[in-house]
C-alpha cells in the first residue's frame, strides 16, 4: 500500500503547478475564459509542450503516462488553475483513438497540433449512450452523419471532432473535420468559463474510428476515465475553496473577532474538511479500480461522481455562504472555483444519474454471480 | 499509488482467517451476529483464546507480550476479526490502562498489572466521566486527599462501562483545586473491592445494563497505586484517549453489518418485491455503501501516513466522526428494513439459549434496540462535537 504520487508524477505536478501559477494568474484566466472562444490556444500549446497531454496516454500510443493516476494529477493541476479548454474531450477522444490504434491522429493531438473535441451527448440522451440518435450511414466508400449533438466542449474552436453515432451495426465512433460540409456549430460561453456548442450534421462526411457497432465498451471506458479526471479535478478545486475559506475565516473580523472563532462556522468547516477527505478517497478508488473488471471499474467511477457531487455542492455553497457578500462577487477568485465545482456536477452524468447507475451495476453484479 | 496489500500482508490476512476459522467458537460468533449479549465468561473466553495465540495485546511492545505488528497488520487483524463476527477485544485493560502504564507506570506497576491484563486476572473499568464532567472532563470533582500511605477518595463516577464485572478501576481524581483545573488531576488505580465503593446500574434507553454509576465514600487507596506524578494525571488521561486509534472508524464491523443488511434487503419483501428494489431504500443503501468504501480508503491513507506509529489524533477525529455516522446509518436502515417488526420488544431473546417463538423474522428482533443502543457511538470516546473541536484546532488552525 502506497499513497504517494511517485517521483515522476510529482515532477509533472510541480512543473505544471509552477507554470500555471506564473503564466496563468487569475486575471489572465478570467479574460481567457469569458472572451472569444473561452480558452487560450497559446496556453494549450505551452501545456502540451510541458507534457500535460502526453501524460494522459500510454507510451505504446505515443504518450508517456496514461495511468489513471497520471490523468488524475494532470486534471488536479488544471483544476487548481481553473484552466479552460477541451481537456476532458481530449482525454475521452484520445482514449477512443488509442483503442482504435490511430496513433498518427493521436500523435497530432498529443503534440498540441490538432485539437480534438468529443461529441457524444444529445438533447435526449441525458448521459445515457443507449439513447444516442445521431445516424451514421455508408455513403460511397465512406460514411456520412446526420443528427445533432449538444453542449460539445469548444465545438466552435477545435480542429476536428470525435463523434459517437449510431450505425446499422450499433454505436460507432467517427472523426469529422471541423470544416466538413454539412456541419454547423452554434457556440456559446459556459457558466464556469470556457465554451461549448451545439453541433448539427447533415450528410456530413466522416471517417470511421475502430469497428462499426463496437464502440459501446470503448466509450464507456473513456467515460470512466473522464470520471476519474473530473473527480481529481473536483477534489483539487475543493482544496482551493477550503484553503481560501479558511484564510478568510482567520482574517475577516465581525463583532470584534475573527469569524473563524465562531463555533457555528468551525464545526461546519470541520465537516467540509471531512467530506473533502472522503472525496479524495473516492477519487483514489476510482483511479485504482480503472484497471479492474468492468463492473468494479464503473461502480467506482459512479461512486466517485456521487461523492464529488455531494461534497462539491457542500463545499461550493458553504464557501460562498461563509464569505458572505464578498463571496457573491465576480471579482473574487473563490466564486469562480465554486462555479467550476458545481458545473463539474453537470458533466458526464450528475449525482442522481450516477447513484442510480451505481445501484443498477450492483444488480448486474448480483445477477452475474447468481 | 497502490492500494493493494503486499504479499506479506496478504499472507498475514490468510493467517488471521485460518486462526479465526479454527479458534473462534461458533457459539460466540452466532451470538455476535444475532446481536445477543455476551456474558462475562464469554468475553474472558475470547480474550483467553487470543492470549494463547499471543495476539491479545498485539499493539503492546514485544517485551510485554506484544506482536510488533505494523499499523496495517493491526488494521487487517481488526477488520478480519470483525468480519468473522468475533467478539471485540474489550479496550479497558488492553488499550486504555495498559498503554498508560507502559508509558507512565513504574517498573513495579508494569510488572504487577500488565501480566494480569493478559491472563484475565483483572477486569478493568474506566473512571473518567462524572455527572458534571462529560465533554468538559477536566472539571471533574471526585477528590483524593493524601492521608499517610493512602489517598482517601470521595465522589462519584458515571457511565462506567461494564463496571459491574470489574475488579479494578483506573480513575481520574482531583488532588488540587488551586490553579488550572487540568493541573490538579491525578491518575489512581482503585481496587473495586475496597470498602466505600458502591456500583449502581444505569439502565439505558434500550433496556440494556451496560453502564454504571460508581460512588466513593472515604475509599482508601494505597499511594503505590498512583500512576506517574501527582497532579500530572491529565497528561496521562489525554494520552489514553489518543492511543490505539487504528480501529476508531470500525470499518470491519461496519463491513460485516452492511453485508447482513444487504442480505436482508435482497430477501425481505415489501410491496411484492425485494426491499433492495425499492428506489428509496436502494438509494439509501447505495449512499451508505459508497460512504463506507470511501471510509476504507480514508482509513488506509491515515494509517499509511502514520507509518509504524499510532494514528494521528486529528485525522483520527475524522475517522471517528464518519465511522460512527456510518455505523449509525446501518442501524437506521436495519430498523427501516424491519418495518412493523422493529416494534416488538422481547429482551429475553437477546440472551443466548433463548428458545421462544420470535415475532417476525429472527434478525428483526434486536434491530430497534441496537439502533437506540448505538446512539452512544457519536457521544462516547469524545463526542462527535468534541472531535470537530479537535479538527478545528489541529487541522484547520482556526
Amino acid at each position: 500500500m502506497d499513497f504517494s504520487l511517485g517521483e515522476d508524477r510529482q515532477m509533472l505536478v510541480d512543473s505544471l503547478s509552477r507554470f500555471l501559477a506564473d503564466k496563468y494568474p487569475f486575471a489572465t484566466r478570467t479574460a481567457a475564459a469569458f472572451e472569444g472562444t473561452g480558452w487560450s490556444r497559446a496556453l494549450w500549446g505551452q501545456l502540451a509542450e510541458l507534457g500535460a497531454i502526453g501524460a494522459l496516454f500510454d507510451e505504446s500510443v505515443g504518450g508517456f503516462g496514461g495511468s489513471p493516476f497520471d490523468v488524475g494529477v494532470v486534471f488536479g493541476e488544471l483544476g487548481r488553475a481553473l484552466v479552460t479548454g477541451p481537456w476532458l474531450a481530449t482525454l475521452q477522444a484520445g482514449h477512443v483513438l488509442a483503442a482504435a490504434g490511430l496513433t498518427d491522429d493521436l500523435g497530432a493531438v498529443i503534440a498540441g497540433e490538432a485539437v480534438i473535441g468529443y461529441a457524444e451527448e444529445e438533447a435526449d440522451t441525458w448521459f445515457d449512450p443507449a439513447e444516442i440518435a445521431t445516424r451514421a450511414t455508408v455513403s460511397g466508400d465512406g460514411w456520412v452523419l446526420d443528427g445533432a449533438k449538444t453542449v460539445v466542449s469548444c465545438a466552435g474552436s477545435v480542429d476536428r471532432l470525435l463523434v459517437v453515432a449510431r450505425a446499422e451495426a450499433g454505436l460507432s465512433t467517427f472523426l469529422v473535420e471541423r470544416d466538413a460540409p454539412g456541419l454547423t456549430v452554434h457556440d456559446y460561453l459556459l457558466v464556469d468559463g470556457g465554451s461549448a456548442g451545439d453541433v448539427t450534421f447533415a450528410a456530413t462526411p466522416a471517417r470511421l474510428v475502430g469497428i462499426a457497432g463496437e464502440a459501446g465498451p470503448v466509450i464507456e471506458a473513456a467515460r470512466a476515465l473522464g470520471l476519474v479526471a473530473l473527480a481529481w479535478e473536483g477534489v483539487a478545486v475543493m482544496d482551493v475553496l477550503r484553503d481560501q475559506t479558511l484564510d478568510y475565516l482567520r482574517t475577516r473580523k465581525q463583532f470584534g473577532i475573527q469569524i473563524g472563532k465562531f463555533q457555528a462556522l468551525q464545526h461546519r468547516m470541520a465537516t467540509i474538511a471531512l467530506e473533502i477527505e472522503q472525496a479524495r478517497s473516492a477519487a483514489i478508488n476510482a483511479a485504482d479500480s480503472f484497471s479492474a473488471d468492468r463492473i468494479v471499474r464503473e461502480r467506482a467511477a459512479s461512486a466517485a461522481k456521487v461523492t464529488i457531487g455531494k461534497a462539491g455542492s457542500l463545499a461550493a455553497e458553504e464557501a460562498i455562504q461563509m464569505h458572505g457578500g464578498i463571496g457573491m462577487t465576480w471579482e473574487l477568485a473563490l466564486s469562480h472555483y465554486a462555479k467550476r465545482l458545481m458545473m463539474i456536477g453537470h458533466e458526464l452524468g450528475d449525482e442522481d444519474y450516477h447513484l442510480a447507475r451505481y445501484i443498477e451495476l450492483g444488480r448486474e453484479r448480483i445477477a452475474e454471480e447468481a | 499509488m497502490d492500494l493493494k496489500f503486499t504479499p506479506e500482508e496478504e499472507a498475514f490476512r490468510d493467517e488471521v482467517r485460518a486462526f479465526l476459522a479454527e479458534k473462534l467458537p461458533q457459539r460466540l460468533s452466532d451470538k455476535m451476529r444475532k446481536g445477543q449479549h455476551l456474558t462475562k465468561a464469554e468475553h474472558e473466553e475470547w480474550h483467553a483464546i487470543l492470549n494463547a495465540r499471543g495476539w491479545l495485546a498485539n499493539h503492546w511492545p514485544v517485551d510485554w507480550g506484544g506482536t510488533g505488528w505494523t499499523v496495517i497488520q493491526r488494521f487487517i487483524f481488526e477488520t478480519e476479526t470483525a468480519l468473522a463476527n468475533a467478539p471485540r477485544v474489550l479496550p479497558f485493560g488492553l488499550s486504555m490502562i495498559g498503554p498508560v502504564l507502559l508509558k507512565y507506570g513504574s517498573e513495579e506497576q508494569k510488572r504487577k498489572w500488565l501480566p494480569r491484563i493478559l491472563d484475565g486476572s483483572d477486569w478493568w473499568c474506566q473512571g473518567y466521566s462524572e455527572p458534571g464532567a462529560g465533554s468538559d472532563l477536566a472539571s471533574l470533582k471526585t477528590s483524593a486527599v493524601r492521608d499517610g500511605d493512602h489517598y482517601v477518595v470521595n465522589g462519584q463516577k458515571t457511565w462506567t462501562t461494564l463496571g459491574q464485572y470489574a475488579n479494578m478501576m483506573f480513575c481520574l481524581v482531583r488532588t488540587a483545586t488551586d490553579g488550572k483545573k487540568q493541573d490538579g488531576i491525578s491518575f489512581l488505580l482503585i481496587d473495586m473491592a475496597t470498602p466505600g465503593i458502591e456500583v449502581r446500574p444505569i439502565r439505558l434507553l434500550s433496556g440494556d445494563h451496560e453502564v454504571n454509576e460508581v460512588f466513593f465514600t472515604d475509599v482508601r487507596v494505597p499511594v503505590e497505586n498512583l500512576v506517574g506524578e501527582e497532579n500530572r494525571g491529565w497528561t496521562y488521561a489525554k494520552y489514553l484517549l489518543t492511543y490505539e486509534r487504528t480501529n476508531i472508524a470500525g470499518v470491519g464491523s461496519s463491513m460485516a453489518a452492511l453485508g447482513d443488511l444487504k442480505d436482508i434487503a435482497r430477501t425481505q419483501r415489501r410491496g411484492g418485491r425485494p426491499l433492495a428494489e425499492d428506489p428509496q431504500f436502494a438509494a439509501r443503501l447505495a449512499r451508505l455503501e459508497i460512504e463506507l468504501e470511501n471510509m476504507k480508503t480514508t482509513n488506509m491513507r491515515v494509517l499509511a501516513a502514520a507509518g509504524a506509529g499510532a494514528a494521528p489524533v486529528a485525522e483520527s477525529s475524522m475517522l471517528k466522526i464518519r465511522g460512527t455516522e456510518i455505523r449509525q446509518t446501518i442501524d437506521d436502515l436495519m430498523r427501516r428494513a424491519a418495518g412493523t417488526y422493529a416494534r416488538p420488544w422481547v429482551p429475553e431473546s437477546f440472551e443466548g439459549g433463548w428458545n421462544g417463538e420470535p415475532v417476525g423474522p429472527e434478525w428483526a428482533g434486536p434491530v430497534a434496540t441496537q439502533y437506540f443502543n448505538n446512539r452512544k457511538l457519536s457521544i462516547f470516546g469524545g463526542s462527535n462535537e468534541v472531535q470537530r473541536e479537535i479538527i478545528t484546532k489541529a487541522i484547520l488552525e482556526l
